[in-house]
């Protein structure tokens, strides 16, 4: 399981962390990237999380509950999620199969995630300006 | 050798079948083509005048109907000989691309086909009327194959009537959910008509793929023009509204009618999260305020 390109990447930038999800992740996997996951926000003092999963074009119903426990966990650790770049196929079977996503916010991608956080939350610390002007 | 073995056959065959002198039901076709293309004429106009008895074809001129007669028949006979459909498959296909915009029915087409069938058969039945042996074994080699004829002519015009349906389909369906981009990050899905459930699964589709190719963030979906939905369609709709959420985009419905409004409240779907305007035009106003726009009244009172 070792061997073998990387099945997620969790980078910090400033107070946030951004996580990919490069590939369909199995159920260990995945409670694996949770675990990871949470330990960083904690290690890193992060207040906003935002989770990639563009690559997938498959989600199964353990991978969305996962991915609304990670919120959920987030939140009582001090820190925002918010998962972009479901895909469309995706985005439908997740509610056709009735496989809610809970309270967690969603943006089309990770630009629209950054712009969420930053509304979110009052201020970022450290913040790198990247000349974007904020609506 | 060779020749040993088909002697032998031959005389197995002559074993079985004593009456040798009829001919082998491999001469028979060959022997009724001859005698279609020989009374051809005849065969023809007697066909023609049965198809002006039973009234059908009233679509088309006289002289239409000889043309296309003729080339049936001789389609007809060339079949019987070759034994292959294909060429009259096509001329089938070809003869119904004409005549369906005429307005020519499928009963019509069977209708003539099993005529000239009848027609044919009759001069059999005239021709070999005296030795009925071999009008048997004539008409088992023929009535499999007019059969097959009536079968084809009638299969390829369904077919071309069930192409030209399924074309107008598709157009129509083109046509039926445009997603238009109003403002950058605005779009509008107006929608008119009967939405049924393969409608409704392609409005999904192509609201779906337009929030990503747009970077939508708020939808307008109209549908003042939609007269009712059943509870398929209604749930449809609302799933539609979630996985448009999980995209990142925010969903605002207009113009529901009342009736779709009771079929919703009914089957006791969530509402909280269903945003819902009146109107087209209060929908816009509020995507505008969404997306960070202001909306104000022209105060100077003039339009």
């Amino acid at each position: 399981m070792t061997s073998g390109p990387k099945l997620v990447s969790i980078l910090r930038q400033g107070t946030y962390l951004i996580a990919s999800i490069h590939t369909a992740l199995d159920d260990t996997q995945m409670v694996r990237f949770r675990e990871d996951l949470i330990e960083q926000i904690g290690r890193h003092r992060s207040r906003g999380v935002i989770i990639d999963v563009a690559a997938l074009d498959v989600l199964d119903s353990f991978g969305a509950r996962t991915l609304r426990t990670i919120g959920e966990m987030a939140r009582l650790r001090g820190a925002v999620t918010v998962v972009v770049g479901i895909q469309p196929d995706v985005a439908f079977a997740i509610v056709s199969l009735g496989m809610s996503t809970g309270t967690i916010a969603t943006a089309l991608d990770l630009e629209e995630g950054l712009e969420y956080l930053d509304s979110r939350l009052p201020r970022r610390a450290g913040s790198t300006s990247d000349g974007r002007v904020p609506r | 050798m060779t020749t040993d073995e088909t002697a032998t056959v031959t005389a197995e065959v002559t074993a079985d079948f004593p009456a040798i002198d009829h001919p082998d039901a491999d001469q028979l076709l060959p022997q009724l083509v001859a005698h279609l293309r020989e009374h051809r004429s005849r065969l023809r106009q007697e066909w023609a005048s049965r198809i002006q008895e039973a009234g059908l074809l009233h679509a088309m001129t006289p002289q239409e109907m000889a043309a296309e007669t003729t080339s049936v028949y001789d389609n007809y006979v060339e079949v019987l000989e070759t034994g292959s459909v294909e060429a009259l498959q096509r001329y089938a296909r070809d003869l119904s691309e004409r005549i369906i915009p005429r307005g020519v029915e499928t009963h019509e087409v069977v209708g003539i086909v099993l005529l000239l069938r009848d027609v044919l058969a009759r001069s059999l039945f005239e021709k070999y009327q005296r030795d009925f042996g071999l009008l048997n074994r004539m008409l088992d080699a023929y009535e499999p194959a007019a059969n097959r004829i009536a079968n084809t002519v009638a299969v390829s015009f369904v077919d071309e009537r069930e192409r030209v349906i399924r074309q107008q389909q598709d157009s129509i369906r083109e046509l039926s959910t445009p997603v238009l981009p109003v403002r950058e990050r605005l779009l509008i899905l107006p929608i008119i008509g009967v939405l049924d459930s393969e409608r409704a699964r392609q409005l999904t589709e192509q609201l779906l793929g337009g929030i990503r190719t747009h970077r939508a963030k708020v939808v307008v979906i109209d549908i003042t023009g939609v007269p009712d939905v059943d509870e398929a369609v209604a749930n449809h709709l609302v799933q539609t509204v979630d996985a448009s959420r999980l995209m990142g985009a925010s969903v605002i419905i207009t113009g529901l009618s009342p009736e779709i409004a009771q079929t919703l409240v009914t089957i006791g779907v969530d509402l909280s999260k269903m945003d819902t305007i009146g109107d087209l035009q209060g929908g816009l106003e509020e995507a505008e305020r969404l997306l960070g726009y202001a909306v104000r009244e022209n105060g100077m009172g003039g339009p």
